[in-house]
């Protein structure tokens, strides 16, 4: 059995990284509620924006347009969301896997990185890292997502690269935070048709439809990163709070079971000097 | 005609920035200036730098300055999804003079390495909010 003092100095120990973990807790939990509200604020621009992307693409068939179709560049781009620190439970690992799923080669994968640890990841996976941006997800505006977009925009129009991502943790409710990839340009021509027989209002469209894609398009990509932001940013903190709670918990748990032991031991100690007192004076009658 | 109104809303990606009934709304877009009164033809268009005046159902108006965005019409809504929107009371008066200030330069200079088309654009998103606070 371990002795009284060596007990005492690890339960001391565990006792100040429940502080830390409580603190950080109550802290994400702020950072939670405000990054919640925005994930939610965001939500009705960013639906609106995909409802009329789609009207769009259903109503108008047969455009030709560079950013619905497929170009030769096999370069993919990604941008790529995770937290610029650690202690939220597996969410930027979970980003980094579901990235190195999809079983691409690393030298035709270009990450836009937004938060340092799953960039970390990354670049130590063999992947290359073209820009970081790491400093947007802390408070994430529009302004910040749109300058992202244009710079990603272009180099899809220089022909860097040919295909545009975007790797983020959906916010689906405090507890459900789920990694997603999806695929921003060229426009996924699959589901246009059927979703966009829904529309049953006959849209007229001034500029003409080719005119406004190409107007469109770029805002599309930036509402998209936009809104992927506070979806991210939210999961994140809600990823830590998760994380910092089940830390506390255990802390508490493992300061009840070492208090026990360490009562124990002083039981025991106090039992063993009793017997010593005792056998001695029975050995002096 | 003044009994019709129309389902009107601006969202921004931060916020919804004005969601009421309107008779009739005003703005500008990349095809020249509209005006929209109920049941116009469902359209889509892209917005342009301007002043967007909105009627509201009891006559009354307000004016808010719309940079950039698109909107979706149908008969008896309009959805504007605006990237930049400022009521007149949101606009910084010292910002929009720098900025003003910093565009004229910058067309005088005509230097070669800077977007004149850009500058332009600051030119008149600075000028229309100048216009906003003068009202």
């Amino acid at each position: 059995m371990a002795s009284m003092i060596d007990i005492k100095r690890r339960k001391n120990s565990i006792e100040n990284t429940e502080q830390i973990t409580k603190a950080m807790k109550l802290v994400s939990t702020v950072k939670f509620q405000r990054a919640r509200q925005r994930a939610e604020e965001s939500k009705p621009y960013f639906q609106k924006m995909y409802q009329t992307m789609e009207s769009i693409l259903g109503t108008t068939e047969g455009i030709d347009h560079p950013y619905l179709k497929r170009n030769e560049v096999s370069k993919k781009g990604i941008i790529t969301i995770s937290s610029n620190r650690g202690l939220a439970g597996g969410y930027n690992n979970n980003i980094a896997r579901l990235i190195r799923d999809t079983g691409w080669s690393r030298d035709q994968t270009l990450i836009y990185g937004i938060g340092h640890k799953a960039m970390e990841i990354l670049a130590h996976q063999g992947y290359q890292i073209v820009s970081d941006d790491s400093d947007m997800i802390n408070e994430p505006e529009y302004e910040d997502a749109r300058k992202l977009g244009d710079r990603v925009l272009r180099d899809y129009e220089n022909g860097r690269i040919g295909e545009i991502y975007l790797a983020y943790t959906e916010f689906k409710s405090t507890v459900v935070h789920q990694p997603r990839l999806i695929r921003l340009l060229p426009i996924e021509p699959g589901h246009k048709k059927e979703e966009g027989a829904g529309g049953k209002l006959l849209m007229n469209f001034e500029p003409q439809p080719e005119e406004l894609l190409s107007m469109l398009i770029p805002k599309y990509v930036c509402s998209m990163i936009y809104g992927a932001l506070a979806a991210s940013a939210a999961s994140e903190n809600g990823a830590r709070m998760q994380a910092m709670d089940s830390a506390s918990s255990n802390a508490e748990e493992m300061i009840s079971e070492l208090e026990l032991a360490y009562n124990r031991a002083r039981q025991g100690a106090i039992t063993q000097e009793l017997t010593e007192i005792i056998s001695g004076a029975e050995a002096l009658k | 005609m003044a009994e019709e109104k129309m389902r009107l809303e601006i969202i921004m990606p931060e916020r919804i920035f004005y969601e009421g009934n309107a008779s009739m709304v005003e703005l500008a877009t990349t095809e020249g200036e509209i005006g929209v009164y109920p049941r116009h033809i469902p359209t889509t268009m892209i917005v342009a730098p301007g002043v967007l005046t909105i009627t509201q159902e009891d006559g009354t108006k307000r004016q808010a300055a719309l940079m950039s965005g698109f909107l979706e019409i149908t008969p008896d809504s309009v959805s504007i999804l605006a990237e930049v929107a400022e009521w007149p009371e949101e606009i910084d008066q010292e910002r929009v003079k720098r900025a003003k200030q910093r565009a004229q330069e910058r067309l005088k200079a005509k230097a070669a390495d800077i977007d004149l088309a850009r500058a332009e654009l600051a030119l008149k998103r600075a000028l229309i909010r100048e216009k906003m606070i003068q009202k």
